[in-house]
């Protein structure tokens, strides 16, 4: 099968290498400057020669900042939390409402069915900022501001369509007959869906799940409007390493890899599920 | 056969609104007997899968009634409908091995390990998929696939086995054999089977009636023989029969006491008055035009017979295809031996009146068919 020449092997390599440089490189190098103190980071010129310290993530494990002003208080671990928190709980609860949905948006052709799923999607047109005011007043009145319930209902703007739209794809390529084949055999259409249409879009599933995952943990706007600092997850949090004193770099970027990994290994993780949700033709006959 | 198996009274389907969507199923009626089997016959879009998917369930019947077994089971969800299907998509599940799909339609049946195991041999015997009952659907062929799920359907009881085109996609000569066997298979247990189809011999070897459909009307019900010798009308008549009949529209006239049917191109059949029965020449002579259709086995080539010229010959192994230029059209001959005609040779041809169908010019409804009245 292997019909490619030794140069177009070397130049292959060198290609995808530049490619990978190019998007691991800002990784790379927020993972050696959690590893610095500030002095270190901002040398001029940069270097990568230094004596590693472990002190940024004492700092954000302990919650104690160490500036030039004294010692700060910080909720990183909290924010943390938080963060996983929120995260997990939004985009179980829009699994939950979603996968159902879209089931129903696949196999059920109802009078406005099409525009129910379209305006659905259009919680994800509308940028962030303009919903939020409106939305700020009333989790006020309601009682809901700077609540985890109140969050991660808003969540369900950011979870809810991305979910909802990539199962019902996934559910759509799911021959019809095959439920139709398992109901004839004598099952309700519960049982179906449990049965056959769940462990066949399964792929599919932690796909969307696994995004929405993504989205809501990177969500920044949303929750620094609508919580204060014990609910805030880390990307609002990070804000508190900007101190009277100077940014503390290195803090920050301890924070920043100690954030992404979960995000980073559940990604590793689900890769081949990703990978299987896309080759989901193999159903076919 | 005294018990209806299936009732079909009525029954349109829409797609879309009623009265303004596609209308794909007409005004259905139709009677199927207990331990009979029926193909629904017909080109792509008759409707013959429609009204399937209606006995099913799947889809939903826009007026009419449908009974199996005589419960009325038209607006019941398709597990209570007690009818066994096998799917034209095959529609096998993946995650399951072909044993276990098979097994699965027996899940709700409850029945003993044992008998479950086997019920599956034995079907998987007959249809010649017993070495691959450990395999995934994935891993296996169409026809493989196909015959699986084939074996899904009839290994369950039901009032009614549905099966949707459950052999297309088999070689030939395992085709021929499993046909046999399936139609023995059902009847030994006294199954009552509906199979969809577009393949006439298929139809003519399994059923014991045929029901011919097109554009959401149905034709024609009836035994593949009488189909055969007394279509109801031209579109059965040419869509039944390979090589198709051979149609060519005529004037009836008289001339010194005979009876000329006027083809194009100035040809004429004409034959003795007492050549017919006394009905079917009163019928003939009360029409200007009629269309005739005459079997490409029916056609003979004579010394005196009106002259046509060979387009085409194809010996098929076992049969010869001649093709000929008639009457402005074409006209097909079949031979038993081998004939030896080049391009454009002259040929005569006759036709005995016994052979000759008749339809009405406008409607296409038969007239005669040989020496009877249709």
């Amino acid at each position: 099968m292997e019909h490619t020449s030794l140069l177009e092997r070397i130049l292959r390599g060198i290609a995808l290498t530049l490619v990978v440089i190019f998007f691991m490189f800002p990784i790379l190098w927020i993972f050696m400057m959690s590893f610095q103190t500030n002095e270190t980071i901002l040398r001029i010129p940069p270097q990568l020669i230094f004596e590693p310290t472990l002190a940024n993530y004492t700092a954000l494990i302990t919650g104690k900042l160490m500036t030039a002003a004294g010692t700060l208080d910080i909720a990183f671990m909290r924010n943390l939390w938080n963060s996983v928190f929120l995260s997990v709980t939004s985009v179980a609860v829009s699994l939950l409402l979603g996968v159902p949905a879209a089931y129903a948006f696949a196999r059920h052709k109802f009078r406005g069915s099409e525009d129910i799923a379209f305006t659905l999607l259009s919680f994800k047109f509308a940028p962030a900022l303009l919903v939020l005011l409106p939305l700020t007043l009333y989790f006020q009145k309601l009682g809901l501001a700077n609540t985890y319930i109140g969050l991660i209902w808003v969540y369900q703007l950011i979870c809810l369509p991305l979910i909802l739209w990539i199962v019902r794809g996934y559910f759509e390529d799911i021959p019809a007959d095959i439920e139709y084949a398992y109901r004839i055999g004598g099952h309700s259409w519960f049982a179906t869906f449990r049965k056959i249409a769940l462990p066949l879009a399964g792929p599919g599933i932690a796909a969307a799940g696994l995004l929405a995952f993504i989205f809501a943990w990177n969500n920044f706007v949303f929750a620094l409007v609508l919580a204060s600092a014990d609910k805030q997850p880390v990307t609002v949090g990070a804000l508190a390493f900007i101190t009277s004193s100077g940014i503390q770099y290195g803090q920050i970027s301890a924070a920043i890899v100690l954030s992404i990994t979960p995000t980073l290994a559940l990604a590793l993780y689900a890769q081949r599920y990703l990978v299987e949700g896309l080759s989901l033709g193999a159903v076919k006959g | 056969m005294s018990a209806s198996a299936l009732t079909i009274s009525g029954v349109d389907k829409f797609y879309g609104p009623i009265d303004r969507g596609v209308h794909a199923v007409k005004n259905l009626t139709m009677e199927i007997g207990k331990g009979e089997i029926v193909a629904l016959l017909g080109s792509s879009g008759c409707g013959k899968t429609s009204t399937l998917r209606m006995i099913a369930g799947f889809e939903e019947v826009s007026r009419g009634a449908i009974a199996v077994a005589g419960r009325k089971v038209h607006t019941l969800p398709p597990v209570k409908r007690n009818v066994a299907m096998a799917f034209e998509g095959y529609s096998l599940y993946p995650p399951l091995t072909v044993r276990e799909n098979m097994a699965f339609a027996l899940k709700a049946a409850r029945l003993p390990r044992s008998e479950v195991d086997a019920k599956v041999a034995s079907i998987a015997k007959l249809l010649e998929i017993e070495d691959i009952l450990e395999r995934y659907p994935s891993s296996i062929s169409g026809g493989q696939q196909q015959r699986a799920s084939l074996g899904r359907a009839l290994i369950r009881e039901a009032d009614l086995h549905l099966l949707d085109e459950p052999m297309g996609q088999l070689e030939p000569q395992l085709r021929a054999v499993l046909r046999g066997r399936i139609k023995h298979f059902i009847k030994e247990r006294g199954l009552t089977a509906i199979l969809v189809t577009h393949d006439q011999t298929e139809a003519n070897a399994l059923a014991d009636r045929i029901a011919v459909m097109e554009g959401g009307v149905l034709q024609q019900f009836d035994t593949p023989d009488r189909i055969k010798e007394r279509p109801a009308n031209l579109f059965t008549g040419t869509f039944v029969g390979e090589p198709p009949m051979n149609v060519f529209e005529a004037y009836v006239g008289t001339a010194a006491g005979r009876i000329n049917l006027r083809l194009p191109d100035g040809l004429s059949l004409d034959y003795d008055k007492d050549a017919f029965s006394a009905p079917v020449r009163d019928q003939l002579l009360s029409r200007e035009r009629v269309v005739i259709g005459i079997r490409p086995y029916a056609v003979r080539r004579s010394k005196e017979g009106v002259p046509a010229r060979v387009s085409a010959n194809q010996w098929l192994g076992d049969q010869t295809h001649i093709a000929a230029d008639f009457a402005g059209g074409s006209l097909v001959l079949v031979e038993h031996d081998r004939t030896r005609l080049d391009l454009g040779a002259p040929i005569n041809v006759s036709i005995d009146p016994k052979n000759l169908h008749v339809f009405d010019q406008a409607s296409g409804k038969a007239i005669s068919h040989g020496m009877e009245l249709a």
